[in-house]
């Protein structure tokens, strides 16, 4: 992969995949790992959407503030997402309400979608992958 | 054990790739002793790409993939930097991987 704008077998059959991260940005390496994969696998020019649920939303905030755990603010990267064709950004509108939350409040743009058309959406996926 | 590429006053820890194992011992000698390590006179053309990588890594926090990297030069610079072929010329190692190691940056995600 590295350095090689390979675009062989372009014609090979694009699969849907779908990201659902479901825990709070530090604390667990859930939700760096889920951005780096995703971050990786843009490169295989894969239909790709991500879903923020439950304490996920919380990857999104602005504002982190990292210093005092000693961990990298790996939250500006969200905002790096569009530059890897990566625009298909969801966050469950019940998990956002029970925090508090609105999409002002979010580093990105997104669309807030209920848990019942998630599920549609999840449906339609080739694959999905939770974090 | 880590390596290190030797400066005039001080040494500097990398890791078995050559990148830096703390961004913050980069300024602009390191860059330029980790291209004469590899036989690379450092230009204008040069520096513009690595200074546009650590303005991209100080905006978002990540060394961005050499796709990413053309089309982000591409629209800043223009699109006769833009491209594989110019960037290649000037880092012949991959532009990405090469250019974000003389810019002290982590190695790319999405450089497997």
């Amino acid at each position: 992969m590295s350095d090689t704008q390979a675009n062989e077998g372009g014609d090979r059959k694009v699969k849907r995949f779908m990201f659902v991260n479901r825990k709070a940005p530090y604390g667990t390496i859930y939700a760096l790992e889920a951005l780096e994969v995703v971050l990786i696998g843009a490169a295989f020019d894969q239909d790709v959407s991500l879903v923020f649920a439950d304490d996920g939303v919380y990857q999104l905030k602005k504002g982190q503030q990292t210093k005092g755990i000693g961990q990298k603010n790996f939250s500006p990267t969200y905002r790096a997402l569009e530059d890897y064709d990566i625009e298909k950004l969801y966050v469950e509108r019940e998990s956002l309400q029970a925090r508090g939350l609105s999409p002002d409040d979010l580093l990105v743009p997104v669309r807030v979608l209920g848990s019942a058309e998630l599920s549609v959406l999840m449906d339609e996926q080739d694959v999905l992958l939770s974090f | 054990m880590t390596a290190a590429v030797a400066l005039q006053d001080r040494e500097v820890a990398v890791d078995e790739e050559g990148y830096l194992v703390n961004l913050s011992d980069w300024n602009e000698d390191v860059a330029k002793t980790m291209a004469a390590d590899d036989s690379i006179a450092l230009t204008d053309n040069h520096w513009e790409v690595i200074n546009f990588l650590r303005e991209y890594y100080a905006e978002y926090q990540v060394a961005p993939a050499i796709r990413v990297l053309t089309k982000a030069i591409g629209k800043k610079l223009g699109p006769e930097k833009g491209n594989s072929k110019y960037l290649y010329e000037l880092f012949p190692y991959g532009p990405a991987k090469q250019a974000c190691r003389y810019a002290g940056l982590p190695k790319p995600t999405g450089c497997i």
